[in-house]
């Protein structure tokens, strides 16, 4: 295991940040931490890095204790944190010098570095032109470029493409596989389902300070739901009368007069939903389930909202 | 957590980077500034005293002067400038995020703070000496002084920057504490000769009146048993300081 922790709890004051998680990373996958904000999700990452110190509970990175042994532990890994952190007046080159710097490189092997990670993140472009000068999206790829420095074992990622473009996701996400590929283990927090669905081979689900869920995306829709979803809007009534007479009632969720039905056969539900005159001129999806869903199943919560 | 000087300096080395850029325009008024002082106060004024502790006026003014500047050159820095740095840029967030510890950043930025104290102290004394105000060699002790001076003060405004959650405080730092320490710390004139003795403790208080006394004696050749005192004032007050801020320091960055 890469990351260990083992009855973790935080408290800010009277609030419990972090309520007695176990959560265990192993080396070399792409690991997800999904949660609405204040899940606890930014308090898990900074005791994983150190810069937090668990109220109780032991948190050990690369088997060492985390808070004891900082600068060992720092050493090792890179965080992008949720702001970019950049030098505003001075170009990606610059910033990428005065971080490695912070890792104590100097000479030839933090030019070298430097270099490299132009190339990576494709700012090379860009590598001289004052970071206030930037798009968005060259900013979020410097910020990630500057957590590589160090060449680190453990890659955290906290909220990596929020805010961001489709274009420049889709490069990031790349970017992120070939780390993995590589054999980085990458740590990473979203709220977004589709992000944590094509990325992360384990994700784990937070909520109010402890995971609620863990596993492989597939295997959570499968354990938790079904492989597909139809969507419609139904009074409880309506819902209650189209699905009178099957064995067994699918799982659902309802958000007002929205109704989710999840199914590993859609099939026979549309065909059943298509025989009722009622649902003629009704809006209606028929979709694969996704993570999304999972969450809204297991908290009632949607994962955009705020607590 | 013990100090690492390697990551201190990758600290001071951020900061010298980003002045890099722009030192050309930030040194040229801190030349401009002594000789104002001194065409103003040292002639204009000057012309109406004769002596004043036993020299000319502006033989008197000079060396506190080379302190004041030497004081504002840290203060900018530990005010303002680390202020942006850590609550607005969170630039420390980062650095945190590599093997740099808190005690590294308060290091680093000390350096970094006396850094610029002494480019402010050494121009001031250049202008000073260039205008035959600073006898040789015995003015030179006055290289020792200034880094005293940027220590003394970046370590008083580091530790009132940690405590202050609002940039407005500082009009109060710099009106009610440092403009009241430049007008009475003995730069103008004597400050003991006009206090009863009942009220030279008072006198003592003041931060700058010892680098001014240090920097007083440099010029005028005049060593004394009080400059010891003055010497340790300096010290142990930063050293307090300094453990302060890097508990506070502490306290802000990892909690």
């Amino acid at each position: 295991m890469i990351v260990h922790l083992s009855g973790v709890t935080k408290r800010f004051g009277g609030r419990v940040a972090v309520d007695d998680l176990t959560l265990n990373v192993p080396s070399g996958v792409c690991f997800g931490l999904l949660g609405p904000n204040g899940a606890g999700k930014t308090t898990t990452l900074r005791m994983i890095y150190g810069v937090t110190l668990p109220t109780s509970g032991e948190v050990r990175v690369f088997g060492m204790d985390a808070a004891r042994h900082v600068r060992a532990v720092r050493r090792r890994l890179g965080v992008t944190l949720q702001q970019n952190v950049l030098i505003e007046t001075i170009s990606p080159r610059a910033n990428l010098t005065v971080f490695g710097r912070y890792h104590l490189m100097d000479g030839a092997d933090l030019a070298r570095r430097v270099e490299q990670l132009l190339d990576f993140l494709e700012l090379r472009s860009h590598a001289d032109v004052p970071v206030n000068k930037l798009s968005g999206g060259y900013q979020r790829r410097l910020a990630v470029a500057l957590s590589l420095m160090n060449r680190p074992e453990l890659l955290i990622l906290d909220e990596p493409t929020t805010g961001l473009d489709p274009a420049v996701r889709l490069a990031l996400w790349s970017r992120v596989r070939e780390l993995r590929r590589g054999g980085t283990t990458v740590l990473l927090t979203t709220h977004y389902m589709d992000e944590a669905q094509r990325l992360c081979d384990v994700v784990a689900i937070m909520s109010a300070g402890d995971v609620i869920a863990q596993g492989a995306p597939e295997a959570l829709i499968e354990r938790y739901l079904a492989r597909e979803t139809v969507e419609l809007d139904a009074t409880p009534e309506e819902e209650h009368a189209l699905l009178r007479g099957l064995e067994e009632s699918p799982p659902r969720y309802r958000a007002g007069n929205r109704t989710m039905l999840y199914t590993d056969e859609a099939s026979p539900l549309l065909e059943r939903i298509r025989k009722r005159p009622e649902f003629d001129d009704r809006a209606m999806v028929a979709r694969p389930t996704n993570l999304e869903d999972v969450f809204l199943a297991l908290t009632g919560t949607r994962l955009e909202d705020d607590p | 957590m013990n100090l690492s000087w390697r990551h201190a300096l990758s600290v001071w080395r951020r900061n010298a980077t980003m002045y890099r850029r722009t030192w050309r325009w930030n040194i040229l008024p801190n030349f401009f500034e002594p000789v104002l002082y001194l065409v103003s106060l040292g002639v204009g004024l000057g012309a109406y005293i004769t002596t004043m502790g036993g020299t000319s006026y502006i033989e008197f003014l000079a060396p506190g002067l080379v302190c004041v500047a030497a004081m504002n050159g840290a203060s900018f820095e530990v005010t303002y400038n680390i202020y942006v740095r850590m609550n607005i840029e969170k630039a420390y967030d980062a650095m945190l995020t590599t093997p740099i510890q808190p005690v590294d950043v308060v290091a680093g930025e000390l350096l970094w703070a006396m850094t610029r104290s002494c480019m402010y102290g050494l121009c001031f004394a250049l202008v000073v000496a260039a205008a035959g105000l600073a006898p040789l060699p015995q003015a030179l002790w006055v290289l020792a002084v200034i880094p005293l001076t940027g220590l003394l003060f970046s370590a008083i405004g580091l530790a009132f920057t940690l405590r202050i959650g609002t940039m407005e405080l500082y009009s109060f730092y710099f009106t009610l504490f440092l403009t009241p320490l430049f007008l009475f710390s003995s730069v103008f004139f004597p400050l003991e000769e006009r206090l009863s003795a009942s009220w030279l403790w008072v006198a003592e208080c003041l931060p700058l009146l010892h680098p001014v006394r240090l920097a007083r004696a440099a010029f005028h050749g005049q060593p004394s048993a009080t400059l010891i005192w003055d010497v340790a004032y300096i010290l142990v007050l930063s050293t307090a300081l300094v453990a302060y801020a890097t508990r506070l320091m502490q306290r802000k960055l990892t909690q």
